[in-house]
């Protein structure tokens, strides 16, 4: 890597450090560019005949953590498929990128 | 001004802490002429005590317009505001400095003009020059869908007492000679004017308040970072910081980009996600451009400093981070839209660019709420509003603290609006923090 490229403190290779490069594993390494973020991938749709409140919570409430998150992204100008990233929020580091079951 | 007591002098770090005393011109006179060496710290670097009736967490913009409103109009002096390193360099310091009210909704126009008026008398209260320079907000129309949209906007705000004005393209062009008004993609069939909006020099809002809230008695305590909510009985009782614990009757959030995170100290969840938004600044050029320009084609808001150059930003990344930098795709984004709204700017260099964490919510309007345990509440969600509603959020969370309840210009945006189907949702996007 080029440091004068690397402005900033903390920055790995993984990451990328202009921006996201995510391994799709149907596609291969790609810019972010290509992709649409589609927000945290661990809350789960409440059943049917729960309260109002566990339906706020799935819909308004998340645990935006400092650290890993599991998030969807879209492969909008690749193979259109869903993938599910665990990406570190302050380093970017994307740990594993899995396919829809 | 409240009279500081012995005990709160006592706990000041080296030597004791003299007054500033009143600012003027006879004043910066009288120290020209000793060669400015007789100046005196703003404000009083305080070390914490066991005990305070309110802490506030985080040193910035609305923290620090919450204690001096609290000291200054609420009459609690008993306050302490803990900042995890230096005051004002979060996003306060951060920030592309615009001040507005052209909201949408008729509670947000209320709330952010009852912010403009408070920065219209800003530098009187405080005595302090924040440089605030009402030199008008311009926003492009490009179709007549928009164009209905904005007229609708400006009646909204003419009802609640709000300026807005429409600029054809001959008054338009005539304000900003550099505007592009035919460019291929976009061409600009007009625009709207807020004349009160402006800018507003961002530190010495910090430095502002941090010296009138500390005048009054309040303590502001630096490298001071909160590690854990103490509760008792389903009631905070204070705050576990790297020096020690500080007990407090209220404890008040006030760390838009981290609130999730402080929050979930005692485990509230909220509708919130952290994102960065990127800021950037040219190399210094001429004056060029003397009102605030947005970009109604796009999101692009640009102005120019006092310093000369230009200050511009955009869209936030739209992904979840907490790093303060910013991502390649949309820097090039937002020059691009720049470059269609004044095509001169093509020839400038970028001389610095950062990024701030912003705390979008859900429906992309604040939370100035109680949180679901007794004594704690929070100022936070501004999404990449939080700049301007400093005065305003300040003084309506000191409101919500000194007399348990909202401020009628606040009431809706409470925490519970989310369960109950009441979010103030402008732009109608739905809960994707990311899209607001």
């Amino acid at each position: 890597m080029n440091p004068a490229r690397v402005p900033s403190r903390g920055r790995t290779e993984a990451a990328g450090d202009l921006m996201l490069r995510i391994p799709c594993p149907h596609c291969g390494t790609r810019d972010e560019v290509e992709f649409h973020y589609g927000g945290d991938a661990s809350v789960r749709r409440p059943a049917a005949d729960a309260d109002t409140a566990a339906y706020a919570a799935y819909v308004y409430e998340r645990t935006n953590p400092k650290g890993w998150h599991r998030e969807w992204w879209f492969h909008a100008a690749g193979c259109r498929q869903w993938l599910e990233v665990r990406r570190h929020t302050v380093s970017h580091v994307i740990e594993s990128v899995t396919g829809q079951p | 001004m409240i009279e500081k007591t012995p005990q709160d002098v006592a706990s000041s770090t080296g030597p004791a802490f003299k007054s500033t005393g009143r600012y003027s011109a006879l004043r910066l006179l009288r120290e020209a002429l000793s060669g400015h060496r007789n100046w005196t710290r703003a404000w009083r670097k305080a070390e914490p005590r066991s005990e305070y009736e309110v802490v506030i967490i985080g040193g910035g913009g609305h923290g620090l317009a919450t204690a001096y409103y609290l000291a200054n109009h609420f009459g609690i002096t008993n306050v302490a505001v803990l900042e995890k390193g230096p005051i004002g360099l979060g996003n306060v310091g951060r920030n592309t400095t615009i001040i507005r009210s052209t909201y949408y909704t008729p509670e947000n126009i209320r709330f952010y003009d009852f912010s403009l008026q408070l920065w219209e008398g800003l530098e009187q209260e405080l005595n302090f020059n924040a440089m605030v320079s009402q030199r008008g907000c311009v926003y492009t129309y490009h179709t007549d869908g928009q164009r209905d949209a904005m007229t609708r906007r400006a009646n909204d705000m003419h009802l609640v007492g709000a300026d807005c004005i429409e600029l054809d393209r001959v008054a338009l062009k005539s304000l900003i000679p550099a505007i592009a008004l035919d460019n291929g993609r976009f061409p600009i069939m007009g625009a709207f004017m807020q004349p009160r909006g402006g800018t507003v020099r961002h530190d010495a809002v910090a430095w502002g308040y941090a010296r009138g809230a500390s005048e009054a008695g309040v303590d502001i305590i630096e490298h001071c970072e909160v590690t854990g909510l103490r509760q008792q009985g389903g009631r905070v009782t204070g705050v576990e910081t790297t020096r020690g614990f500080i007990g407090a009757g209220t404890v008040c959030l006030a760390v838009a980009g981290h609130s999730s995170h402080v929050a979930a100290m005692a485990d509230v969840r909220l509708p919130i996600e952290s994102h960065a938004l990127q800021a950037f600044v040219s190399e210094s050029i001429k004056p060029f451009l003397d009102v605030v320009l947005m970009f109604g084609a796009g999101h692009y808001y640009v102005s120019q400093s006092d310093k000369g150059g230009m200050v511009f930003g955009g869209n936030i990344d739209r992904h979840n981070t907490y790093a303060q930098r910013g991502t390649q795709w949309v820097a090039q984004e937002v020059a691009a839209e720049g470059v269609a709204l004044l095509p001169a700017l093509a020839n400038l260099r970028i001389l610095r660019q950062w990024g701030g964490i912003m705390d979008m919510t859900m429906d992309g309007s604040p939370i100035i709420s109680r949180l679901p345990i007794d004594g704690l509440v929070m100022n936070g969600g501004w999404c990449y509003g939080g700049f301007k509603a400093i005065p305003a959020g300040g003084y309506t969370t000191a409101h919500l603290i000194a007399r348990g309840a909202a401020h009628p210009l606040t009431t809706h945006m409470d925490l519970a609006r989310f369960a109950e189907g009441r979010t103030v949702d402008e732009p109608g996007t739905g809960p994707f923090p990311w899209a607001h």
